[in-house]
């Protein structure tokens, strides 16, 4: 079971999250509002505990890999960097989007060099890691590479040729987590191109697979902390069940919010929302 | 520079001679990796593979995925040489190449073979290859113009900073174009003959047309030279303005489309330096081409030795 200190640590770090890209979203003329709530519970418990990271030595050759296949995730990605400690999140408040600014929509690592790399387009993140955890193999070391995906980026077909090779090549130390919230940018991803089952098409491919609801703190560290070893030969995928918005009622579970401005009232109505459900004395959520 | 010469051999084979090269480079350094989408005999990756077992890997017939793959290991130091066919490199995986290897400046190459009219038909002819790739920013594209220079091209490919594209092509017989030994640097033509009249242009195994129609010229008392543009991007645009300036008369002759190739790029260093000059572009007209004999395909689709000889003559 996992630690209530450290549940605790991350229920707030989930809320500052959330606080963050609502803010981000109003003020910088909108984001990838619902996709990034939906991926709160992971990002932050990846960066703020499973990660074996170091932001004082970020290129360090035996840390942890982290890829966000889904790109358009960028804001939650510099969110908990920063909680990590990379940079003052200040900078983010300020620059996200602006001009020559080092956190744009899609994480570019150009512009800055602590990521393990630029994504953005839909189905490039797997086929990297493979590449990542491949020569981590070749080179003997230890690291694990996580990649999160998107649902509904799981129609494009590289990810599931990355799939098939990351099976054949047993390469135990990449963990892919499906941000499985079943919208895309259109609508439900079943009533689009469906991808269930989704767990026996992981199966069918030969890989580890975890479901968990992706929501739950509880039960995202308790996946993270139980991941088979990293010199295992089987990759593993997690397909974390979540909530499209999750934390804000009008934005949950609504194509819409895939990529959202908020008006004040909106923001207004977010922001006691989220205090209600996360803040110091919300009801368990 | 001396070439040898007759040319009657117009088709170079070079695939031997790409299995020695990355052979050879693989024991230049150890972060070299050879990658191949299910094509080893094909792209000549064999040699290599039995050399390094252990920094060989064919990841299937799934050209994204290998690109992707590759930027993967690049990020991590390693230096993947991906073979295959170049469509298949150059359009399937064209996506991953720009925004996952040239978009983060990564050191991958990307060794297509079967550049221009190939046997197999358009389906797995590299008849724009080139030129997407030249689209590319960070992106370098080379092209050896005989077999000889395979191997001195692999081998400055190692130490080149930044994604490249090595265009190989098909070839049926073997031959070579320079008779002395020589230094092949990227983004440096090689002056392979000179000639007042005017100055024929090249890349890839095609070159071998342009020694064809100089000689013959030459028998006329035109003297053409011949430039050897091996790198097709960063292109040598001093090489070129000196041409124009020198001759005044210009034809380019790619085994690749008339779109966006050779052609397309000097025409483009001329105009930015606002140099006039008579200018042919000979090449892969807007056609899927036949099948059929190689010699009469070019000669059909306008760049043989017989087309060059008919511009030159046009300008003078």
């Amino acid at each position: 079971m996992a630690d209530k200190r450290l549940v605790s640590m991350l229920e707030e770090k989930t809320y500052e999250y959330r606080k963050v890209i609502l803010e981000l979203c109003h003020k910088h003329g909108g984001l990838h509002i619902g996709g990034d709530y939906s991926c709160a519970e992971i990002l932050v418990t990846l960066y703020n505990h499973t990660l074996n990271i170091d932001p004082d030595n970020p290129c360090w050759e035996d840390r942890d890999r982290f890829l966000l296949s889904k790109g358009h995730g960028g804001a939650g990605l510099y969110c908990v960097m920063a909680q990590k400690g990379y940079f003052d999140i200040t900078e983010l408040m300020a620059t996200y989007k602006g001009h020559e600014t080092r956190f744009g929509m899609h994480p570019c690592k150009n512009v800055y060099k602590d990521l393990d790399s630029s994504t953005g387009s839909l189905g490039h993140g797997m086929p990297i890691a493979n590449g990542l955890a491949l020569s981590a193999r070749m080179d003997g070391r230890k690291y694990r590479v996580f990649c999160l995906v998107g649902d509904g980026e799981l129609m494009e077909g590289s990810n599931w040729e990355a799939a098939a090779v990351a099976a054949a090549f047993k390469l135990g130390n990449i963990t892919v987590i499906v941000d499985y919230n079943r919208l895309s940018l259109d609508g439900f991803t079943d009533e689009i191109v469906s991808l269930s089952p989704m767990a026996d098409k992981w199966r069918a491919f030969n890989w580890n697979v975890i479901e968990m609801d992706g929501n739950n703190l509880e039960e995202v560290v308790d996946t993270f902390d139980n991941l088979t070893p990293a010199d295992s030969k089987v990759p593993t995928v997690i397909i974390a069940h979540t909530v499209k918005g999750k934390g804000v009622s009008f934005m949950e579970n609504t194509a819409v919010f895939h990529h959202s401005k908020v008006t004040d009232e909106q923001y207004e109505k977010a922001l006691a929302e989220l205090k209600k459900n996360y803040g110091k004395g919300a009801e368990e959520v | 520079m001396k070439l040898k010469g007759p040319y009657d051999v117009i088709y170079a084979n070079s695939r031997p001679y790409w299995h020695d090269a990355l052979e050879y480079i693989g024991g230049l350094d150890k972060n070299i990796v050879a990658l191949t989408a299910d094509l080893s005999r094909s792209v000549a990756t064999e040699k290599f593979r039995k050399a390094y077992p252990d920094r060989f890997f064919n990841v299937g017939i799934a050209e994204q995925n290998m690109i992707g793959l590759a930027a993967g290991l690049a990020l991590n130091g390693k230096i993947p040489y991906c073979c295959s066919f170049a469509p298949f490199l150059t359009m399937r995986a064209l996506e991953q190449f720009r925004t996952d290897v040239c978009y983060m400046n990564l050191n991958v190459r990307m060794i297509g073979g079967y550049g221009g009219i190939v046997a197999a038909g358009p389906t797995h002819a590299g008849l724009e290859d080139a030129g997407i790739i030249r689209g590319i920013a960070n992106a370098t594209v080379v092209c050896p113009s005989d077999v000889s220079m395979v191997k001195k091209m692999y081998e400055a490919s190692v130490r080149y900073e930044g994604p490249m594209y090595i265009r190989m092509w098909q070839g049926s017989k073997e031959s070579d174009l320079y008779d002395e030994d020589y230094t092949l640097e990227i983004g440096k033509a090689i002056e392979a003959r000179e000639g007042g009249d005017a100055t024929i242009i090249s890349f890839g195994a095609i070159m071998r047309e342009a020694v064809v129609a100089s000689n013959s010229l030459a028998e006329e008392g035109i003297r053409t030279g011949i430039l050897d543009m091996h790198t097709l991007k960063p292109i040598d645009k001093e090489a070129i303005l000196k041409a124009a300036k020198r001759t005044g008369r210009i034809v380019t002759l790619e085994d690749h489309s008339l779109f966006n190739g050779l052609g397309s790029a000097v025409a483009e260093v001329l105009m930015d330096a606002g140099v006039s000059c008579r200018l042919k572009r000979l090449g892969i007209p807007d056609v899927y081409p036949v099948y059929g004999d190689n010699q009469k395909l070019f000669a059909k689709y306008g760049y043989d030795s017989g087309a060059i000889i008919a511009a030159v003559k046009d300008m003078l």
